[in-house]
Formats: structure tokens, sequence, C-alpha cells
């Protein structure tokens, strides 16, 4: 696979969320507006790049049997060390993201990527997996939390265009599920030749 | 790689160090960018919810301790004249947990503002708490609650519930009649010494 493909599969091919359907707790929690998703999107593209280069670091030196709690100590660093990054220089953005950051350690994307890729791969590849793979899970959140933002709370990225209340269904539990199913179809016939 | 015991144990060992070591590096180096920030934060509230002042009202802040938790009290002067009291209160009740309130106080007990600091309420719903996104706050300021009943219209009360978002409208008068009970208290014992 060339280095470009390892950076956009993660867009349609290899999508995590509406393809793969991988990650769904942060997908349906975070998404109730379009910056949320994509705050949600950027911090795990952060953690799972530098945990794909850290495993794939590692991956010699460790046992095949411990392998899955090694590779989970990695990944939870990496979360607080973002969070605590985060808390300290960005405190607006940790104010409406802090209760998800670490949600990202048990996000299985990430653990996912550590076992299928950055466990066989060179440091150079795994980085650009986790990155690909980001870009899609970010694209993806942005997208189901645009769409939930304008028919919920009719806005996008916070900018008002209804008057009152929308359908406030969307930005709550069920909301989050009927869109992400509408959006599954969508995108998976819009792609269908693509793939 | 072969899996011994020894290996393993060794692996494990040396990975939990190495990341501690790096997450408490990171802890260090953040402790305090992370207590400006949310110092920056609380004395920002204090500005907004009360005239202006001249001292620093974090120099003479007061606590009680009011269910277990703590009730900050912040007095600020302007030369040797009472401001007003920017109370930091909370609820337990909000419909996703913990709310922080700061409520600024006249002397005579009239609300002035409140602003609020912390939340995890449904976005588009219980979120309309926050100045910026409805005038829910907005119809606290001026009332004294002397003869304006905190509790909403539903409870026969005088505060105008968010639509939909009863039990957050609940949590917020709630945590500001906590505010005005502390603010009683306070008075109290400021009388009874000029006696």
């Amino acid at each position: 696979m060339s280095k470009l493909q390892l950076l956009t599969k993660g867009l349609i091919k290899e999508n995590p969320t509406f393809v793969l359907l991988l990650g769904m707790c942060p997908t349906l929690g975070t998404t109730t507006s379009a910056i949320n998703g994509l705050g949600m999107g950027v911090a795990t593209l952060f953690v799972l790049t530098l945990s794909n280069m850290a495993i794939s670091l590692i991956k010699n030196v460790v046992p095949g049997k411990v392998r899955i709690p090694a590779f989970i100590v990695v990944i939870a660093s990496f979360v607080t060390v973002v969070q605590l990054l985060m808390e300290a220089y960005l405190p607006d953005l940790y104010a409406t993201l802090g209760v998800f950051i670490p949600l990202i350690v048990v996000n299985c994307i990430i653990l996912g990527r550590a076992e299928a890729f950055a466990s066989k791969n060179n440091v150079i590849d795994s980085a650009l997996d986790g990155l690909g793979i980001g870009l899609g899970f970010t694209m993806s959140l942005t997208i189901l939390g645009a769409v939930r933002e304008m028919l919920g709370s009719g806005s996008i990225f916070g900018l008002k265009f209804v008057t009152g209340d929308a359908m406030l269904v969307f930005v709550l539990a069920p909301g989050a599920f009927i869109a992400l199913g509408y959006l599954l179809v969508i995108f998976n016939k819009l792609t269908a030749k693509l793939r | 790689m072969e899996s011994s015991l020894k290996n393993m144990v060794l692996t494990l060992l040396t990975i939990t160090l190495v990341t501690s070591a790096v997450v408490g590096l990171v802890y260090q180096v953040t402790e305090e960018p992370i207590a400006e920030a949310k110092m920056a934060q609380v004395t920002g509230a204090i500005a907004q919810v009360l005239p202006a002042f001249d001292n620093n009202p974090a120099d003479l802040k007061q606590t009680q301790m009011v269910e277990g938790k703590e009730v900050i009290i912040y007095p600020a002067l302007n030369g040797t004249d009472t401001v007003g009291y920017a109370i930091e209160t909370f609820s337990n009740n909000g419909f996703g947990g913990m709310i922080k309130l700061m409520v600024g106080f006249l002397p005579d007990g009239t609300i002035y503002k409140v602003e609020t600091l912390s939340h995890s309420e449904t976005p588009g719903l219980g979120d309309k708490m926050e100045r910026k996104k409805s005038n829910f706050s907005v119809q606290f300021e001026g009332k004294n609650p002397a003869s304006f009943k905190l509790s909403v219209k539903k409870d026969g009360g005088d505060v105008d519930a968010i639509t939909a978002s009863t039990i957050s409208s609940r949590a917020f008068t709630d945590a500001v009649d906590r505010a005005y009970k502390v603010f009683q208290s306070l008075n109290q014992k400021g009388g009874e010494s000029h006696e």
C-alpha cells in the first residue's frame, strides 16, 4: 500500500465510523454539535497517531502474551498527557470536551489500529495510518455533529439560522442513532462505486 | 517475541515505569498553568457578576460548607465600601450532574448577575442556562429573593423555566437559592458584629 493510500484510506474505504462502525460510544456521545464532533475527532487523531508510533517502536520488545496490557498502558498515558495539556493551554476547549477525553482510552479504534497495524508495520507507516484513520474519524464526527446540530438546534458551528427551537430529539441520544443510521445509508450508497 | 515470565514482568515493569514518569513530568509542567486557567475563569466570572470594584476579591475569600461541599464567598470592595458579594455556588440536581454558578449579590441582597461556571447539561436543552445561549439567566438580574420566589413556576415560584428543561432550570434555581442562603447567613454575622 502506498503512503498516500495509507493516509486516505480512513476517509472512505476504511472509514472507522461509517464503514467499520468502530468507536460508537464517543461517536454517539460527543456529536451533539459540529464543534464538539470536530474537537473529539482531533483529540482522537492526536492520540491515535502518537500511540501508533510508540507501539510500532516497542513492538519488537513486547512479548506476545502481554502485548494488550502494554498497549493499553501506552494509550492511557497519551490520553492523560493530552488531557493535562488541553486543560492547561486550551481551557475553553477543555470545558466542552473534558468529560469525553478519558473515553478515548476505551475507543476501540485506537487499540484496533495498534493491534492490526502498528504492531506489524514500521514507524512511518504507522504514523500515516494513525493520521489517516484519525482524519476519517474527525470527518465522520464533524458530519454527524453538523447534521445533528442543524436538525436539533437549528444552527451550524454555533451560528443559529432558525429562531426558536428545532427538532430537539436530534441532540438527545435517540436522535444520535437515527442520524447515524441515515448517514450510514447515504454514505455507503454514495461511496459504493469508490470502494 | 517468545513470552517467558521473566521478559513479561520486565517489559510491563519498564513500560509502566516510563509512562508514569512521563505522566508525572507532564503533570508537574501543567500544574501551574491549570491552576492559573481555573483562577482566571473565577476572577473573570467575579468581574462579570458585580459592578466595578477595585480590590482583588480572591484575597478576602471565605468558605462555608453546605451539604458537604464548599460555597466560596468573594467580597468585592471599592475603596472601603462593599460593592457586593460574588458567591460561587453549586447544585447536585442537574440533569447531567453538578452545576456550578457564580452569583453576584449587591449589599441589599439584590441579584446583580448570574454566570455559569461549569455544567454537563444537554446541549440544545439544559445548556441554555448559559448567558450566551439564552436569556434564561437574565430574568434573575435585579431581583431580590426576599420578594422574588426562587423556584420555577411549575413549583409555585417566580422563575420561568427553560422550555423542555425543567430539571436544569430547577437545579439552576436551586444553586442561586443556596447562594442566597449563604449570603443571608453572611449578613446576619455582619449585623451582629456592628451591634
